[in-house]
């Protein structure tokens, strides 16, 4: 019920209205960039952030958590990311490009952006493009979000981000990195607009680090698949945090084209990872894949919409949740099968695994099917580790806590495996090794 | 892949131009006064002859009924009902209180006879029990017409008569059991039927007893602008058994018509209730004008352990279906079961499904539901399955398939699973993926073509879903029994 009464804001929402007074000045933007802000500011008066009445937010109560908003981050001190970036253990000695978003702003200085132009890759600062007389359409939101809180939010204080182009038929040599580096506590409010051009292929990294004290982050990441294009990203959510950290991907896909992505939370708060995938040309695969692994009183978060708006697509989503303590997880997918996008394909799968009694899992895995001749399915299935398996390991000599993390591992690993990304598999793989390694 | 043949020809038979009882009954009726306001309620009250407190209970329902709002998640759009356009009470003249079966209008009887549903008790020839035999309460509009069979079954312990007449025979049951499944402000439509409900029945089987018949109402809407505000109450004490079916029609008529009812059913110890339906309210033309508005509230509260409640629905009328039978598992051990057909053809909309709440330890639910959509209809699986943090050992299973024909359908599934407990196992899927390669290989190593194995795979599972109707109505069920859900999707 979206009824038309004025809201008593709270004291989060009255914070979020005044910063916006104060920062609008100096955000970047053209003038149709700065009449879509005020639309987007518009929508947080009248409907506050998005809460528990709100369908897609049931679970996630962003208002409730939300008490109180923090400024947005000034701009980091050169030093300080370099100190950032030399503690920072994302993937290891993987080969990689990088590009640096320090709070909030594209730092070209710590950017391979010279090497990524000779593997057929340009990059441009986000803030700069909204100047442009185009530059409103760098901020479109996907049909299938509807009135998303996130997106206005990100739209009326985004501060900056990258523009990255893969030229036509490049299939980039190293995988790219976009860090998010927070030097200092405040708000960091970003968006990047990934074009993967005709027959080109990418694998994208996204990685997040440092303090932003009871600042949000809302990172909002636009791909632009073209068609017969590869992209392959992976977001690792890790590492503590006081304030959200809320994550939105707009897929837009090309004909004959590949996606495939992962969005792993392993951090401590309250995440929420939400996709909307949009099919527009025929042929083409979407796999998507989740893991959450949440104790605490955290909350973690896996929404996302696949829109087969045209024929003959496969969709798989597959989706993990690990929960202890009184963590809380959440997902919610929906596959939309449009009349006439006959062929489809699509399967969903969430599984869960509670290991304490206070943990909580709600899963929505929906579908609206409009078109015939289509083949979906979809699962859900929630409980605790299988005692029998618990058993039979622990009848050939393993120890209670090892027998248990082998099987989490191989819970989890099904869909870090079929995400079949070798190098990045294995630092995942680690990086749940260490998270279970916390609680033994 | 689409649908078969088979399939598409057995929906087709059961398209909303082929609907067989919207004939008219021509009967002097009378009606209230048009509008909802305390005026209607009171007049209602009286006519019912209803206590004091009943009739207080009806205002409070109103004056919150006043305070909320029409809810819209629901996937239906419908125009806007004017509350005080409607009638809310219409009843034949020839009907004034309780009556024996002789002293019925036979243009009622005749009315049931052409339904389907003799009223008249069956008499025992020559000492040989008449097998099956049912109990019927019939609804025509307003009022309950007769019931059937009281007396024998009041030999037995087991009260089964109008709501009407329970709130004024047996008060004490009524005050403490009315309203304790289904609150007064549940929702918007449970909180109207609170008001303005009309006529139900109401069910008592008492302590150890296994009800000796099938009980069964036939609502039937007849006049024109009425809505019918259906309650039927059942209650089932310490180790008893009652089968309970429910039928319903409705003349064709060009406007829509409201039927808003709420069916409360306990269980305690050790009881088992079993509710079926065979809704075939009139579902409109096949241009989508008139129909019923079917929305419904039923709830089972298993509040006893080890008790059972089951409920199985074959639902192929209404212009709009806004149902959700639902069971509160509070006793320990209690187990739920939903098993539900619903095809929609022409303009008709579903939204309908189950809610499990998990309270109690080692409680169990089963869901099992199909879908099939055809013409430019709609039909939404909507279900919540929930464990709370007390539930331990909590199960459930479910699997909810829709199949579509044509491409103007829509069938969509929305499943809410909600776990609080780490020892709850739920489990969630659709048949698609479901169909063993196990059983495959055995029907094909046995000469069955790929699509023989499929069918007597799927049918068989169909089957199961019927076999939960009680042979009475599982007559009307035949048509759909051999639909094949061939080329469904999850």
């Amino acid at each position: 019920m979206n009824a038309n009464t004025t809201i008593t804001h709270t004291q989060g929402e009255t914070q979020l209205m005044a910063r916006f007074e104060t920062v609008r000045e100096e955000l970047a933007g053209s003038v149709s960039v700065d009449a879509l802000r005020s639309a987007a500011a518009a929508q947080l008066r009248q409907a506050g952030l998005p809460h528990r009445r709100v369908e897609e937010y049931k679970y996630s109560d962003l208002r409730a958590f939300m008490k109180s908003a923090a400024p947005l981050a000034t701009p980091s001190a050169a030093p300080d990311i370099e100190a950032a970036l030399s503690a920072l253990d994302s993937y290891g000695d993987l080969e990689r490009h990088r590009i640096v978003i320090a709070n909030g702003s594209y730092r070209a200085e710590f950017s391979d952006a010279a090497a990524l132009a000779e593997d057929g890759v340009t990059v441009a600062d986000f803030s700069a493009a909204l100047t442009a007389d185009d530059g409103a359409q760098l901020l479109a939101t996907p049909r299938t979000a509807g009135q998303d809180g996130l997106l206005a939010l990100n739209t009326a204080f985004v501060q900056g981000g990258v523009v990255v182009d893969v030229r036509a038929g490049t299939t980039v040599s190293k995988p790219i990195e976009i860090v998010h580096v927070a030097t200092s506590e405040g708000a960091q409010v970003t968006r990047c607009r990934i074009a993967v051009g005709e027959g080109a292929g990418l694998r994208l990294l996204e990685t997040f680090t440092g303090d932003m004290g009871s600042g949000e982050l809302n990172a909002v990441f636009d791909y632009a698949v073209g068609d017969r294009a590869k992209l392959a990203s992976t977001r690792l959510i890790a590492g503590a945090a006081a304030g959200p950290r809320l994550l939105t991907t707009i897929a837009t896909i090309g004909a004959d084209a590949e996606f495939k992505s992962l969005g792993f939370i392993a951090g401590p708060g309250f995440a929420r990872n939400q996709q909307f995938v949009n099919f527009t040309g025929e042929h083409s695969d979407a796999k998507i894949y989740g893991v959450s692994m949440a104790r605490g009183t955290s909350l973690a978060d896996q929404t996302l919409i696949v829109d087969h708006a045209v024929p003959h697509c496969n969709s798989r989503e597959y989706f993990k949740t690990v929960l202890d303590d009184s963590a809380r997880g959440v997902y919610q997918g929906r596959i939309n099968v449009a009349p006439h996008a006959q062929k489809t394909d699509g399967e969903m799968m969430t599984q869960a695994l509670l290991l304490s009694e206070e943990a909580e899992m709600a899963n929505k895995p929906e579908l609206e099917i409009f078109a015939d001749d289509v083949v979906c399915a979809h699962g859900a299935t929630s409980g605790q580790i299988d005692e029998e398996l618990l058993f039979y390991l622990r009848a050939r000599g393993i120890p209670e806590d090892e027998a248990q993390t082998l099987l989490i591992m191989a819970f989890l690993s099904e869909a870090i495996e079929e995400f079949d990304e070798e190098d990045v598999t294995e630092v995942l793989e680690a990086r749940v090794r260490d998270w279970l390694a916390v609680k033994n | 892949m689409p649908a078969v043949q088979e399939t598409i020809d057995q929906v087709k038979a059961i398209d909303v131009d082929q609907y067989k009882y919207g004939f008219v009954t021509e009967i002097e009726s009378e009606k209230g006064a048009k509008g909802l306001s305390e005026e209607t309620v009171r007049f209602l009250s009286a006519k019912k002859d209803e206590p004091e407190w009943m009739t207080e209970w009806r205002l409070d329902a109103l004056r919150r009924f006043k305070t909320m709002l029409e809810p819209s998640w629901a996937r239906v759009s419908y125009p806007d009902i004017d509350f005080d356009e409607l009638y809310y009470w219409a009843a034949p003249k020839s009907v004034e209180g309780p009556k024996s079966l002789d002293e019925v209008d036979p243009e009622l009887l005749a009315t049931y006879e052409k339904l389907g549903i003799p009223l008249a008790e069956q008499e025992i020839l020559a000492g040989v029990e008449p097998k099956n035999r049912v109990a019927v309460d019939a609804v025509f509009d307003s009022v309950s017409v007769v019931t059937t069979f009281k007396e024998e079954l009041k030999k037995a312990g087991v009260i089964f008569c109008s709501i009407s007449e329970a709130v004024r025979e047996y008060p004490d049951l009524v005050k403490k059991y009315l309203g304790s499944v289904v609150p007064v402000t549940d929702n918007f439509y449970a909180t109207l039927n609170s008001a303005v409900f009309s006529d139900g029945s109401f069910v008592y089987v008492p302590e150890g007893v296994r009800c000796p018949m099938e009980l069964s109402t036939y609502f039937r809407i007849n006049e024109q602008n009425t809505g019918q505000f259906e309650r039927t109450l059942i209650i089932a004490e310490k180790g008893s058994y009652v089968s309970y079916l429910e039928g319903c029609t409705a003349p064709q008529r060009d406007e829509n018509q409201l039927h808003a009812a709420v069916v409360e059913l306990v269980a305690l110890d050790d009881a088992e209730i079993k509710y079926s339906t065979v809704q075939n309210w009139y579902p409109g033309d096949k241009d989508g004008k008139g129909g019923i508005y079917n929305f419904v509230t039923k709830r089972g509260d298993c509040r006893g352990r080890n008790s059972k409640i089951s409920w199985t629905q074959v639902e192929t009328g209404s212009a709009i279906t806004w149902k959700y039978p639902s069971c509160i598992l509070r006793g320990d051990n209690s187990r739920g079961e939903f098993y539900s057909i619903a095809v929609s053809n022409g303009h008709q909309q579903v939204d309908s499904g189950t809610k499990m709440i998990h309270l109690g330890k080692n409680t169990s639910s089963r869901i099992i539901s199909k879908g099939i959509s055809a013409g430019v209809s709609q039909n939404t699986y909507r279900g919540l399955v929930s464990a709370h943090r007390k539930a331990s050992n909590a199960r459930n299973f479910t699997q909810c398939d829709s199949l579509l024909i044509g491409q103007d359908c829509g069938a969509h599934t929305v499943p809410y699973i909600e776990s609080k407990n780490a020892s709850a196992v739920f489990e969630h899927e659709a048949t698609t993926s479901k169909i063993s390669d196990d059983q495959m290989f055995y029907c094909l190593q046995r000469g069955l073509s790929e699509e023989e194995a499929v069918a007597l795979i799927v049918n068989g599972f169909v089957k199961d879903v019927i076999q939960q109707l009680p042979m009475e109505f599982a007559v009307e069920a035949q048509k759909l029994i051999s639909i094949s859900l061939e080329g469904s999707v999850g």
